[in-house]
């Protein structure tokens, strides 16, 4: 039923399945299998030159598979005589001709798809580009313009899918939570959102599910809160002036013990409770006690290092 | 949210003639291109018919005698139809390229994953354009230089043996073109390669081609400009100060060479596009 906004049933809408690309010599996607469900937003995470853009296009029929296969509600999307009611997309937000007015884009857009003007002026209001902002060229945009553009663009059909290729990219702060909120929404709404980025902050409060790639190859499939326990384990800091005689009870427990300066331990393999129920039973004055969880992003860069494309002088 | 549609309404082609449409009138540079190069070829033809309105009286009786020719000439003369060309296969390499250029392409094929209908739509439309364009240039060259030359009572009308040909031929030359630049244009999709192999095929190759050989006049004869040149020819082979054809073609073949050009072209443009990843 797209349209509505709402499929019927709550299986995978999109199914990428053993998709590989090559050009010539290079393998941007590799064998990639993964499926995207309906209401969620999820994120799709990958180093620079991961395959990511690659796979995008390769679901809207821009590009042709070498081999395998990607569908979106069971169908290739280039089976569609007209895509904008089935599928919403922002691949850059700058494939847009500069000459033309945002209105005039819409306009053509919507014509071609026998969706109302009326809507036009809905989509351009939801993304707050009114008044002389949409009639104005569009290569006078600044990039956040363009990326709201491109927003209303993939809204403009009201379709059940979104695809959405980096598309916090030059959004300035309020832009950014206003992105988040409306992902959420549609999610909400029981649409499919997927969304593509390099940044793992970016996707920390966007996105709930996530497809993690590195070099054209599948790396994670699952929740954001499972992609997150993958990473280092917690570490607990404990501050005290028995620093040496609380390290030896904790040796014993088991945990993995490094001293930082005088007073300072930082602990690993014992949760804080026990920390401090130790120092309790034991009589040492605690200072401080805190877990530190393993940053999403540290998990993003620990499971992503061995397949990053470019690397700068220094990390090299 | 609103919801606009609960259901997928059957695709239209004509929604797509009227987005095309859309897209052509809602850029700046077509209304340049096809505004200045309308008064540019108009203004070049009534020209020619000044210079012989002027020259008139000095011309000798073998001229005179022949004047329909020269009359017909300047109906629509060469430089006019090489601006024509220039402009037509422009706008239509525009329409092609303007979409890769600039990445819109990727926008579109989203929107219309039917490529055919949008990539024939986008064809339809600029032939519908450039020949409105054509005949409004051809006609309008007609009048002005023919009204010129009444000033000396050598003007022609319409009705004149060939005269209809002469105008035309000449404004079918401009949708022509613009198929030929929409086809390099979705074959180069590069916007100044397209732009230098479309003239180099357009308007140098037909100077560059002899007709010294049977082979090269086969070729010489079956580029469009030189049809546009045979079809403007009403005397074919009997023109005053002109060398006869060593291996003359015939109206017939002129119009053929048109209509093989403008199809080849369009079918080229469909499928290069339908094709190949964007």
């Amino acid at each position: 039923m797209p349209g509505t906004g709402r499929p019927r049933n709550r299986g995978p809408v999109i199914e990428v399945d053993e998709l590989t690309k090559r050009y010539g010599p290079t393998t941007a996607v590799r064998e990639l299998s993964f499926t995207v469900r309906p209401g969620h937003v999820t994120g799709f995470l990958g180093p620079n030159g991961a395959g990511k853009t690659t796979t995008l296009r390769m679901l809207l029929g821009l590009v042709a598979p070498t081999d395998g296969s990607a569908t979106i509600s069971g169908h290739t999307f280039r089976r569609h005589a007209r895509g904008l009611r089935h599928v919403g997309a922002l691949l850059d937000a700058n494939d847009v001709h500069g000459g033309r007015s945002a209105r005039a884009h819409l306009r053509t857009l919507a014509r071609s798809n026998r969706i109302p003007a009326s809507r036009v002026e809905e989509v351009l209001t939801e993304v707050g580009l009114t008044g002389a902002a949409a009639r104005r060229r569009v290569g006078g945009y600044s990039l956040g313009m363009k990326q709201r553009l491109g927003i209303a663009t993939a809204l403009l059909g009201d379709p059940p899918v979104l695809l959405f290729d980096e598309p916090l990219n030059g959004l300035d702060p309020e832009g950014v939570l206003w992105v988040r909120s409306l992902f959420r929404k549609l999610a909400a709404e029981g649409r499919t959102v997927f969304v593509s980025s390099h940044l793992m902050s970016e996707m920390e409060n966007t996105a709930d599910q996530l497809i993690v790639i590195g070099k054209g190859e599948l790396i994670a499939a699952e929740s954001l809160t499972d992609f997150a326990a993958r990473g280092t384990a917690p570490t607990v800091t404990v501050r005290t002036p028995d620093a040496g005689a609380l390290a030896a009870v904790l040796a014993s427990e088991g945990a993995v013990v490094a001293s930082e300066g005088a007073e300072m331990l930082r602990v690993t393999g014992v949760a804080a409770a026990r920390v401090g129920e130790l120092a309790h039973e034991h009589h040492f004055l605690l200072r401080e006690l805190t877990t530190e969880h393993a940053s999403l992003e540290a998990a993003f860069m620990e499971l992503t290092a061995h397949s990053v494309e470019y690397l700068a002088g220094d990390s090299r | 949210m609103t919801t606009v549609a609960l259901t997928v309404p059957a695709p239209r082609f004509t929604d797509l003639l009227a987005a095309e449409w859309l897209k052509l009138r809602s850029l700046r540079s077509t209304y340049w291109a096809i505004g200045v190069s309308t008064l540019v070829v108009i203004a070049v033809n009534a020209n020619a018919a000044r210079a012989d309105y002027v020259n008139y009286p000095h011309y000798n009786n073998v001229t005179r005698d022949q004047f329909a020719n020269t009359a017909l000439f300047d109906a629509f003369t060469n430089g006019a139809a090489m601006i024509l060309v220039l402009t037509a296969a422009s706008v239509g390499a525009v329409t092609v390229v303007g979409e890769y250029a600039t990445g819109l392409v990727r926008t579109t094929f989203a929107a219309v994953p039917d490529r055919r209908a949008l990539m024939s739509a986008k064809a339809a439309v600029v032939t519908a354009v450039m020949t409105v364009y054509g005949a409004v240039v051809a006609s309008a060259s007609f009048a002005a230089s023919q009204a010129i030359l009444s000033g000396r009572g050598v003007g022609l009308s319409i009705s004149y043996p060939g005269a209809l040909r002469v105008v035309v031929a000449s404004a079918l030359l401009a949708p022509v073109s613009a198929l030929v630049g929409m086809a390099m244009g979705a074959l180069i999709r590069h916007s100044a390669t397209t732009m230098v192999l479309a003239t180099g095929l357009l308007l140098l190759l037909p100077i560059f081609v002899t007709e010294r050989y049977h082979w090269t006049a086969c070729v010489r004869n079956a580029l469009p400009f030189n049809a546009w040149d045979r079809l403007v020819q009403v005397n074919y082979g009997h023109m005053p100060y002109r060398l006869a054809e060593r291996y003359p073609t015939t109206v017939t073949g002129a119009w053929t060479v048109f209509a093989v050009w403008a199809a080849v072209a369009a079918v080229v443009t469909v499928v290069a596009v339908d094709r190949r990843d964007v």
